[in-house]
């Protein structure tokens, strides 16, 4: 062990110190104010949902999810508004997550670095920012009534078309960087071999990408299907009492049924209204899990 | 086999001027007047030189001489890269590399190329292996595919290795498997030239060793061109050594340039340029 030569003024300081260690009262203090940091958000979420379960599971049973609403808070169910979410779930699924990777591969794998592209980037970031409500009235000038003839109107296309368009954004700005996230030294090994670009994108680094595009896009699903206000303004019915049966069919979802159930007087239709949200939010934690077993899967696979 | 006849005479070579390099019979490579830029940035200067095949040449010189460019503009790894441009000509045997009718994903096919950092696909050993011939279409069927990845991973020396693991992580396995992975990986697509930008820097001792050895071997199939920093590597492996180093020009505009070419053995004792002397030597780079 070799000596560290210190003047004897330092060491005498060091010595000093290490006897008598300063309080740090900074570092406490900045340690309780991160953790009433956390306390505050975490009470009122944990209020909220107690509440919300004290409220909404005795209502809850397997006739509540397949019955149609009723004037008879006893009798009503959520039954076509949670066929109304999956359809939703399933159109914009069908629509914007292709179309976002798409963006995503070309923005990112393909596009040369220019003043447009860069636009473009920039712009979706603003995208993701807009209010909800301005794609209500999009999709309500666009595929309500533009394309009425095609969509049906005020149907499940024209939800799910105005969804979509919502969270394509988010999609987008997640695939992006999922893709960057990649690292470059994996594309020179497929180019170095000889491959295109295509099949450097395609079995490369889309498949290294994949668990982080699934969490952006199924965090971007959660959101969508919990979205009231521009389905309301493209004019989806607050009392559906039948089943949708095909895309260009009226509907209605989830959050609006508990949104109309939450503004009638009586207290019954409000406790029904409670376990509307608890089966919303069973329907969101599912599809938060299934997003972390998918991460987890494709992480695994090899 | 011996296709290189290095002249006698050193500098009465192939070309007069301070890059004069060996006799060559069978070049793969003939480059002439090359010099590359990124943007505006003049990364290469005027390199004029002719590498053999089968044959080991190793390019040597300080960072930021330009060898590695140099390197990735003989397979157009450097097109991947925005804003470049180049002058003066790249032959690999009678084809213009950079001719307007040339697709670089071919030339990739030909001439392969192994990097600094091991660099496996995160998949299995075998998908490694495989995925060369699977995207060149190079296998009719799974028994055929097989033999291709068997006799690979024979070639670069890791059969032995890994038989019982092929359907493992390539990431399981260590620095050294992975780099001789990536070399069987790029011999699985049949290449003709292998390229080799500082291969072992990242190994220890053994591994590096491990990867001169296969060198040996492959260059009596391959033309390998390797880029090294280490000198004793250059010293051991290759026939032919090409010195670059960074020239500081008027207006201090740095750009590589190619100072001499020779045999491996007169580089490192009897250099016919002072600065070649002053590298090999340690007292610059």
């Amino acid at each position: 062990m070799s000596k560290i030569a210190a003047t004897p003024q330092v060491e005498s300081a060091v010595r000093r110190r290490i006897a008598q260690p300063p309080a740090r009262a900074s570092e406490r203090l900045f340690q309780l104010a991160l953790m009433a940091g956390i306390a505050i958000a975490l009470i009122f979420l944990v209020t909220l949902l107690i509440q919300v379960a004290v409220r909404g599971i005795p209502g809850l049973s397997l006739s509540f999810l397949t019955d149609l609403p009723s004037s008879d808070p006893g009798k009503a169910g959520v039954g076509p508004a949670l066929v109304g979410t999956l359809w939703m779930l399933a159109g914009v699924t069908l629509v914007a997550f292709p179309l976002g990777v798409a963006t995503a591969v070309y923005l990112e794998e393909y596009a040369r670095d220019t003043r447009l592209t860069r636009l473009i980037r920039t712009n979706i970031q603003n995208l993701a920012g807009v209010p909800s409500i301005v794609y209500g009235l999009l999709g309500l000038a666009f595929f309500v009534r533009f394309l009425g003839a095609f969509t049906g109107g005020r149907s499940i296309i024209a939800g799910a078309l105005t969804l979509s368009l919502l969270v394509l954004p988010v999609i987008v700005i997640a695939s992006v960087e999922a893709l960057r996230a990649v690292p470059n030294s994996m594309r020179d090994a497929s180019y170095g071999l000889g491959a295109t670009r295509w099949e450097t994108t395609r079995r490369q680094v889309l498949p290294a990408a994949l668990p982080g595009i699934f969490t952006g896009v199924i965090l971007s699903l959660s959101r969508a299907i919990g979205e009231t206000a521009p389905l309301i303004t493209i004019g989806a019915l607050t009392f559906v009492n039948f089943f949708p049966a095909s895309p260009t069919d009226s509907f209605t979802v989830l959050p609006i049924q508990a949104f109309n159930w939450i503004s009638q007087p009586q207290a019954e239709f409000h406790d029904i209204s409670a376990s509307a949200i608890v089966v919303l939010l069973v329907l969101l934690l599912s599809m938060n899990t299934i997003a972390i077993l998918l991460r987890r899967r494709f992480e695994k696979r090899w | 086999m011996n296709d290189v006849n290095v002249s006698l005479g050193g500098l009465a070579g192939y070309r007069s001027g301070p890059t004069a390099g060996p006799e060559i019979d069978e070049a793969v490579f003939t480059i002439e007047d090359l010099s590359f830029w990124y943007g505006g940035f003049r990364a290469l200067r005027d390199i004029t030189m002719r590498i053999p095949a089968r044959t080991i040449t190793a390019l040597i010189g300080p960072s930021g001489c330009g060898k590695s460019t140099f390197l990735r503009t003989l397979n157009r790894m450097n097109d991947l890269i925005p804003g470049v441009s180049l002058s003066g000509t790249v032959r690999y045997h009678d084809l213009d590399l950079y001719g307007d009718e040339v697709d670089p994903v071919e030339v990739r096919h030909r001439i392969g190329m192994v990097f600094q950092k091991p660099n496996p696909f995160p998949k299995t050993v075998y998908e490694n292996v495989a995925y060369g011939p699977r995207i060149h279409r190079m296998a009719s069927g799974k028994g055929e595919l097989d033999d291709i990845v068997e006799q690979s991973l024979r070639r670069a020396a890791l059969w032995d290795e890994v038989f019982d693991k092929l359907d493992q992580s390539a990431l399981a396995l260590s620095g050294g498997q992975q780099q001789r992975l990536c070399i069987a990986r790029a011999i699985a697509v049949g290449p003709d030239v292998i390229l080799m930008d500082e291969p072992a820097s990242a190994l220890d001792p053994i591994a590096t060793l491990r990867i001169e050895e296969l060198m040996y071997e492959l260059k009596e199939t391959y033309t390998i061109v390797i880029v090294t920093h280490n000198m004793q590597q250059a010293a051991r492996v290759s026939e032919l050594t090409a010195f670059f180093t960074v020239d500081v020009t008027e207006d201090s505009q740095r750009t590589g340039v190619l100072v001499e070419y020779d045999e491996t053995g007169r580089i490192f004792t009897r250099p016919s340029q002072q600065r070649t002397e002053d590298y090999v030597s340690g007292r610059f780079g």
